[in-house]
């Protein structure tokens, strides 16, 4: 801290002038742009929580049109109103869509918008990577979805098996539209999960320690962690999927060593936590708004913190039921039964976290309660199908039959869609400033919940009287005529109800503005200003409840005068504080990036890579690829780590804090930290992959020409190499930081030349043994991982030169050195990804 | 919220009503209709399942009812914290170690001696090749239909030479996935003599829909002999049909042993007459399917592997068609 604050005199919140002028300083710098390109740049949560909330949207009903299409055609036995071809298409888009399009981008969608509200923070820690999230999932959508207008969308079911989809003599351009198009939403949704962690993890109030943070923000960070970690492993899949497709390398070819289950495996151990990814965050809406109708404090908090941790560790537990029936051993089907079974048990503690808040406290009947309620009913039926395909015995006879269809909907309806309605009617004043119709939205309630049960109630009797999935047709003599047109009925009705949400939805401009908090919530997001401001929160309050406007004195209005922190833009910057993790000190006043094309444009050469490659352009896509990496290194070089104007600033109340912070304390180095966890996640998928084909083959490695592996003396070389780039770039850091920047330039120059070495070296090994990896798939995962590290060496090449060009172009000191200390972190991975390729490909052989 | 309960109530009765109305409009392929004990044992912990789901789904919709409408401080703190910790932790936990352990003894599949029938079958892009491996006796092979002596334990050894099928016959077993690389074990003994139907359960590509087969459970007596008549080569006499099938190149992937060249691809026709159902599990053995089939698989099965003959005449499709049949 500096002396400045001798001088300091803090502005008089009780003069109306002083008030005004700080208002019209935050309304200038949080203004947004205009014109009809400019608009689009913005990246303000505020309005791109809106886009990303209505694409999603749009995604989700044109998913429930391929519905009803699909329902129209099975209505009847032995319809012929669309080809199978069409019907394969149909189902696996519409299950695809709801799952990466609709249900996991909604809840970041709705956090995106909800989350600094939450937090009384101004914005999101990094505005801008927002709005790349949300044009890579735009033009990604459009990408995957369109496909179908074309008769090219993948066919393959939402799970995508091989070997029926990676043979490309029985699968087409569907299958590369699904694996690359997803893969880049994927990418889109790790994105904005780091951003979600490090906004609950840093962006809170003062005063917010972890146990006083509304139970949404919770389960923001319980369910980004989830994608953290059940994303990467599909990605690596995905990965593996492609150079299968593309260049022949066998990975799931049974002929050539490869095993189609080991994809099976990737898939579910995302597949299964993705179904609590989309589930709780619900739950945390419940947990928001049931305290508000039952007008007293959550019951058990803690229990439900605890809970909500609870499901998600064991969520990544029992992905193998979905395997139930490939014929995994016995013992292992017995476990996994029971972890599945477990599940139930945080869930039902959930659950009755609200049957007990709502038994104690004063139960105002309300529209959006009335959604939370049916939902809950619903889901707890799926719930207890959910229970009944968990033991293995019933699942033989359920599994993949309308059974499975009839719980799995109960569950995503029950689970996401009512909750999404209920949030809708409930958050609605809080986005545009007016309700919703309370008779439409019942009506629409009532509607859909009959025709939700008319759908899928029979649905479990069609798949036990032996209705498989994904049939595009069923003989007459099954019996199940009557069952199927029920349930197609039932498609319509839940169809009008949501059309007339829809209306509710069409009509709302022009209903009269609703009062602020109609509600009476005790949350900090109700704090909401009724004229829209864009600048968040007026001041940033010091929180000492759960449910400060509840309990807080004068809450509001402190807040609205200013009387609490940083009520002021003095330096016409957007601004926001930055706490400590635990228990939310003051440590950073972040200056947040301001609207910016760098984005967007970010985003379309990404998604170029993406597309152009499905389309086997590859010199297209590789120059791309170089545009994409232009447009990082640019977004960076202009808009992040910048030295500030002064080392600290006032926040009020006599604290003063720095304006740049490195090192742990820095939301920068938290999210290098947090996108390297799912980069190392992905990589052992792989390495995962290495160890599954060693345990299905007595010889791994085989022998024989062009199957031996990289032998021992490449990749040790590799492997020293990369420890010296990586001791060159910690010495880096610790020289520099002590003041020697000649020492830490010259450093860096070291460990560039070590770890572009590494990457030579480590390629040399499979390459002067002459591993071919389309015959074999043991040479096929050596090139992987040899490649995976050569990939990420080179990237960390970048990094360093880009860290000394920093330096030597002033923009980085030994005080300001976020750049080399955010690139250490990457480093620390890099040699970790190091150790573990070359000892498994060059050391493994020799022990196995 | 009064609605809401009666209305489930009204669900549930009426689903309880139906069951057995249900089971008996569809006896042949059904896991409420199980014509072996696998199916048998499974549709008993089926029963116990829904039931328990019933009465946890109907005391639950109770309980929120409740909890909706008690005044306010009803329930205090510390008795809320004792309804979670109950009803929401304990109770739940019991109840489903109690699930585990009764469930548990199904996952144990039977014990197969050595002189057991073992099957193998083949799921392939879409149909069932069919291998009958006795003790002591040569392998037979047929296509789309599968008998089982009553009775005894058989072994199927369940494979794929393409993508991923999964066998299932409701009334017999659980379904077990054909993987391509691996071979997985099935042991089912049937109970109940009678003609039912399976069906792939794995989605496998275009024609998964159309992928079904009949399964024929005889007596032991009636299958040894049904096995040795399977085993003769096909009588066949020249005949026109006999012509036209050769010189349209069929024998190039169906085998009719005895006559022609050993062909594996496509179905073994041997005793073809002799089946139920053609394309596999898809129309009755008439003379008028058969001869639109050979003509035009496509039009019954899409995705089907066999090619189209359009330039095939009415006439000599009909030829084919009683050849065909005449192979019992």
């Amino acid at each position: 801290m500096t002396t400045e604050s001798a001088q300091y005199v803090a502005p008089d919140q009780n003069d109306p002038a002083v008030r005004k002028g700080q208002e019209d300083r935050l309304r200038e710098v949080w203004k947004a742009p205009t014109g009809w390109f400019f608009r689009w740049t913005d990246v303000n949560n505020n309005r791109i929580g809106v886009w990303y909330t209505l694409t999603a949207f749009g995604f989700m009903l044109f998913a429930g049109v391929l519905a009803l299409i699909m329902r129209t055609q099975l209505a009847v036995p032995n319809n012929d109103l669309v080809t199978a071809n069409t019907f394969n298409q149909l189902f696996t888009l519409h299950g695809s869509m709801m799952m990466f399009l609709f249900a996991v981008p909604m809840f970041e969608a709705v956090s995106i918008i909800l989350l600094p509200q939450l937090l009384g923070a101004r914005d999101l820690p990094f505005p801008r990577l927002s709005g790349f999230g949300y044009w890579s999932f735009l033009i990604g959508g459009v990408f995957v979805s369109g496909s179908i207008f074309f008769d090219a969308a993948p066919d393959g079911g939402w799970f995508m098996y091989p070997p029926l989809t990676t043979r490309t003599d029985l699968s087409g351009l569907g299958a590369d539209i699904w694996m690359l198009g997803l893969s880049f939403i994927e990418v889109s949704s790790v994105a904005a999960a780091v951003e979600l962690i490090v906004g609950v993890l840093k962006c809170r109030p003062p005063g917010m320690r972890l146990n006083l943070m509304p139970l949404y923000a919770w389960y923001i960070l319980v369910v980004a962690v989830m994608i953290l970690f059940a994303f990467p492993p599909l990605i690596a899949g995905d990965v593996l999927f492609e150079m299968e497709r593309l260049l022949n390398w066998p990975f799931f070819n049974a002929e050539k060593g490869g095993d189609p289950l080991l994809w099976q495996h990737l898939f579910w151990i995302f597949g299964h936590p993705e179904v609590y990814i989309v589930f709780l965050p619900s739950i945390a809406l419940f947990a928001m708004l049931i305290p508000t109708f039952a007008q007293r404090h959550l019951l058990g908090y803690p229990w439900i913190v605890l809970a909500a941790v609870g499901t998600a560790f064991l969520s990544f537990g029992l992905w193998v039921h979905h395997m139930f029936t490939t014929g995994l051993p016995k013992i292992s089907l017995a476990f996994f039964a029971a972890a599945s079974e477990a599940v139930a048990i945080p869930t039902g503690v959930q659950i009755f976290v609200f049957i007990a808040t709502l038994w104690a406290g004063n139960v105002k009947k309300s529209t959006p309660l009335l959604y939370a309620s049916g939902s809950l009913a619903v889901f707890v039926i799926g719930g207890l199908t959910g229970v009944m395909v968990a033991v293995a015995p019933f699942d033989w006879q359920a599994h993949d039959t309308y059974f499975v269809v009839a719980h799995l909907h109960y569950v995503l309806i029950g689970g996401t869609l009512l909750p999404l309605f209920a949030g809708l009617y409930y958050y609605w004043p809080l986005v545009t400033g007016k309700k919703l119709s309370d008779r439409l939205g019942r009506i629409a309630f009532w509607i859909m919940f009959v025709g939700m049960n008319l759908t899928f109630f029979p649905m479990h009797l069609s798949g036990l009287l032996g209705m498989p999935r994904r049939v595009f047709t069923y003989p007459e003599e099954l019996g199940i005529g009557g069952l199927n047109l029920a349930s197609t009925i039932g498609s319509y009705m839940f169809a009008l109800g949501v059309v007339i949400v829809c209306i509710d939805l069409a009509l709302s401009p022009r209903r009269p503005k609703a009062p602020r908090n109609p509600w009476n919530a005790g949350t900090l997001e109700w704090l909401a200003h009724p004229d829209d401001e864009d600048w968040g929160i007026r001041s940033v309050p010091l929180i000492e409840s759960r449910y400060p406007i509840w309990d807080q004195k004068n809450f509001v209005q402190k807040v609205d005068e200013g009387r609490f922190f940083l009520p002021d833009a003095e330096e016409m910057r957007r601004e926001s504080i930055v706490t400590s993790v635990l228990d939310a000190r003051p440590v950073q006043v972040i200056r947040l990036g301001t609207p910016s094309v760098k984005p967007m444009m970010t985003a379309v050469a990404l998604a170029g890579v993406f597309i152009l490659t499905t389309y086997h352009l590859y010199i297209w896509s590789a120059v791309s690829g170089v545009a994409t990496l232009a447009c990082v290194l640019w977004w960076l070089w202009t808009g992040t780590a910048e030295i500030p104007e002064k080392p600290t600033k006032h926040i009020g109340h006599g604290i003063e804090v720095p304006l740049y912070t490195s090192g742990p304390s820095a939301p920068g180095w938290w999210a290098m930290f947090i996108t390297m966890m799912a980069d190392a996640t992905a990589f052992s998928g792989l390495v995962f992959g290495y160890f599954f084909f060693w345990t299905i083959h007595n010889d791994f490695p085989p022998s024989g020409v062009g199957l031996n592996g990289p032998g021992v003396f490449w990749p040790m070389v590799a492997l020293a190499l990369t420890l010296a780039g990586w001791a060159a770039t910690v010495g880096a850091r610790e020289v520099h930081r002590r003041g020697n920047v000649g020492a830490g330039r010259a450093l860096l120059v070291v460990g560039i030349v070590a770890t572009l070495a590494s990457l030579f070296a480590g390629l040399a090994g499979p390459w002067s043994s002459g591993l071919d990896p389309e015959l074999h798939v043991y040479p096929a995962i050596v090139w992987t991982l040899a490649i995976w590290t050569a990939v990420h060496a080179a990237i960390g090449v970048i990094m360093q030169a880009y860290t000394l060009a920093r330096s030597l172009a002033g923009k980085m000191t030994p005080v300001y050195d976020a750049d080399l200390r955010n690139i250490t972190v990457y480093h620390h991975f890099l040699a970790l990804t190091g150790i573990v390729t070359f000892c498994t490909i060059g050391l493994f052989p020799g022990v196995a | 919220m009064v609605g809401k309960v009666m209305m489930r109530k009204a669900i549930f009765l009426s689903v309880g009503a139906c069951l057995p109305l249900l089971a008996a409009c569809n006896q042949h392929q059904s896991t409420l209709a199980p014509f072996g004990e696998e199916a048998d044992k499974v549709l008993s912990i089926t029963i116990v399942l829904v039931i328990g789901a019933i009465i946890l789904a109907g005391g639950l919709a109770l309980l929120m009812r409740h909890a909706m409408r008690a005044p306010e401080g009803r329930l205090t703190h510390k008795g809320g914290m004792k309804l979670v910790l109950w009803l929401g932790g304990i109770g739940p936990s019991i109840l489903l170690l109690g699930l585990l352990l009764y469930a548990l003894p199904a996952m144990r599949p039977r014990e197969v001696a050595n002189n057991d029938l073992r099957i193998g079958v083949e799921g392939e892009q879409f149909w069932w090749r069919v291998r009958y491996a006795p003790p002591g006796g040569s392998v037979v092979e047929t296509a789309n239909e599968l008998r089982l002596p009553v009775g005894r334990t058989v072994e199927l050894l369940l494979r794929s030479p393409d993508v991923i099928h999964s066998f299932w016959v409701p009334g017999l077993a659980g379904k077990m996935d054909m993987i391509p690389g691996r071979t997985n074990r099935l042991v089912v003994r049937a109970t109940k003599a009678g003609t039912y139907r399976g069906v792939c359960a794995e989605f496998c590509g275009l024609g998964h829909a159309l992928m079904a087969f009949d399964v024929i459970a005889m007596e032991p007596a009636a299958f040894e002999r049904w096995l040795a008549e399977q085993r003769k080569p096909a009588i066949v006499t020249a005949s026109p049909g006999a012509r036209a099938f050769a010189s349209y190149g069929c024998s190039g992937c169906h085998s009719v042993r005895g006559v022609g060249p050993v062909a594996k691809i496509g179905p073994d026709l041997t005793h073809f007459g002799s089946r139920p159902t053609l394309a596999a599990g898809v129309l009755p053995m008439t003379h008028a399917n058969i001869a639109g089939f050979v003509r035009e698989p496509g039009k019954t099965k899409p995705g089907v592997r066999m090619p189209a003959f359009p330039q095939m005449s009415a006439a000599e499709a009909d030829q084919i068609a009683s050849y065909l049949q005449g192979l019992k």
